[in-house]
């Protein structure tokens, strides 16, 4: 991919994920955030970071199944866009719905588990997005720093499950997350598997009568 | 001092309402099939005469009708917020009927026409409690539900009271057949009460609210609206009210049983299995409030329940 194609798609990201708070903040200067303003902008703001973590986790995929591997260059913005709203999301709940009750909020992050997922998975997205500069790459070297970001991986499946948890039961949306990171996961899955046989096979058709 | 509701509901909301109104129609009309009228279905809301009961008020102002019409749940419409407010234009509230029977001595099927003429139309003001942590202050109007039981003579056998919400996914799009049935609960929508509560005369029978007629999205063209309960007990756009000797299956219920029981009494020290219930956001209001027993109506409902284990018996 060339350089100027890889800007293009830098900005065309930057646009795209900005979009959504350009809209919050839209409708809070036209007075249009529903009824319950907090609760609305706290699941826009949720659904927005999950969009995003997905979209980071849908690159290798499309490098796997198309091979479009230029699109991986997108993958720290992703994430690092993916962790903003994250923090966003987290902020109106300590500032906004709580208005930084710390009692309550302890109180329901021990009690409600799906507020006990939802920060767990804040918290593992810290140290990525600290560690995300090259200069971090570079230092912590690219086996250790590939080991520690799988935790992406865990800090989508407790991100869906937080959302799974939240709503009632007879909502889609949900499990239409669960479905999308279902099948990345899978893909990824499947691609480790293939290339572990295929490093075996060799030494499978020497033993072979 | 009496509040009009142009004091707690600046005009640019009934503008912006009416604007919107006429967009929604707008676009229904052109979402619809040829020769279909659907500016007609849209709530005109016309005003209903009532006369204010002093006995029923909250100290808190109304919540502004804008919000009180355009954000709350009706899942026949959708599972949105705002989906009764967008959609609610394919309900036709006339003609109605309401068949009444089961356990009593004159089951009866009431034209909306002579259910408006059972009792005089109060208007009573009400905190309503979402069992989401969420609240509103509504002036209702109606009369109590024990005025329509007395009417059909209920039974010493009946002790409970079931409702029905209309069934017709013509008029309520979101009962149609949904992918693998996700949003969508059993319906009809049911929901029921002990005869002694539905006697109680905070039980409203409810024809309309803010001086109008129920608009199609709050439930109508009757519905029910029991204070002290979390708002889902309070069926909308009901066809049927029966008596009978078992606790009736309630939707809600059906659907989630551990969180949703047959009492759901307003109760700040019964936590939902999710969250809290301690506190609410009132509508219109930034800092969360204290939840009150019973919604604030402990005086007069908390002896209903005495010796009942309000824990066991969310």
């Amino acid at each position: 991919m060339s350089a100027r194609s890889r800007v293009a798609l830098k900005i065309a990201v930057w646009v795209v994920a900005l979009a959504p708070l350009a809209g919050l903040l839209y409708r809070y200067w036209t007075d249009d955030l529903t009824a319950n303003p907090i609760e609305y902008v706290t699941r826009e703001l949720g659904d927005t970071a999950l969009r995003l973590l997905l979209a980071s986790l849908a690159l290798t995929p499309l490098r796997i199944l198309f091979g479009l591997g230029g699109l991986v260059t997108l993958r720290r913005l992703l994430g690092l866009l993916a962790f903003f709203y994250v923090c966003l999301h987290f902020a109106v709940w300590i500032v906004l719905d709580h208005f930084f009750d710390w009692h309550t909020m302890a109180d329901d992050i021990v009690k409600r588990p799906w507020i006990t997922v939802g920060v767990s998975a804040l918290v593992l997205l810290v140290p990525l997005a600290a560690t995300s500069t090259t200069g971090m790459i570079k230092r912590l070297g690219g086996v250790a720093w590939r080991r520690l970001h799988r935790l992406v991986y865990v800090a989508a499946v407790l991100g869906v499950l937080h959302y799974i948890w939240l709503a009632k039961k007879v909502l889609v949306q949900p499990w239409v997350y669960a479905t999308v990171l279902a099948v990345l996961l899978g893909i990824r899955g499947w691609d480790a598997t293939r290339k572990v046989l295929k490093r075996r096979r060799p030494v499978l058709a020497r033993t072979a009568p | 001092m009496r509040l009009r509701y142009s004091d707690v509901t600046p005009e640019q909301f009934y503008v912006s309402r009416r604007t919107f109104m006429a967009g929604a129609a707008a676009l229904a009309v052109v979402g619809c099939d040829a020769g279909t009228d659907a500016t007609a279905a849209v709530p005109a809301g016309a005003p209903l005469k009532a006369t204010p009961n002093p006995a029923y008020k909250v100290a808190d102002a109304p919540t502004k009708l804008e919000a009180a019409t355009t954000y709350n749940n009706f899942y026949e419409f959708g599972t949105d917020k705002e989906d009764p407010s967008r959609l609610g234009g394919t309900l036709k509230p006339r003609p109605w009927r309401v068949q009444v029977d089961g356990l009593c001595a004159k089951p009866r099927t009431f034209d909306i026409d002579e259910i408006l003429k059972v009792a005089p139309l109060e208007e009573r003001i009400y905190a309503l409690r979402c069992v989401e942590a969420w609240s509103m202050i509504i002036p209702w109007i109606g009369y109590s539900l024990s005025a329509l039981l007395k009417q059909v003579e209920p039974r010493p056998g009946a002790k409970f009271v079931e409702f029905t919400t209309l069934k017709d996914p013509e008029q309520f799009p979101a009962q149609k057949p949904s992918f693998l049935g996700f949003g969508s609960l059993d319906w009809p929508y049911t929901e029921g009460l002990r005869l002694d509560e539905a006697m109680h005369p905070l039980t409203l029978l409810t024809v309309g609210m803010y001086g109008q007629v129920l608009p199609n999205q709050n439930g109508a063209p009757v519905r029910i609206v029991i204070p002290w309960k979390y708002g889902f007990k309070s069926a909308k756009s009901i066809v049927r009210i029966r008596l009978t000797d078992t606790e009736p299956k309630t939707a809600w219920n059906k659907a989630a049983p551990q969180e949703y029981g047959f009492y759901s009494n307003v109760n700040p020290t019964v936590d939902h299995p999710r969250w809290s219930q301690a506190t609410e956001r009132r509508i219109g209001e930034f800092r969360r409030r204290q939840t009150l027993m019973f919604n604030g109506y402990a005086d007069q409902v908390a002896s209903l329940y005495t010796g009942l284990d309000l824990k066991k018996n969310y």
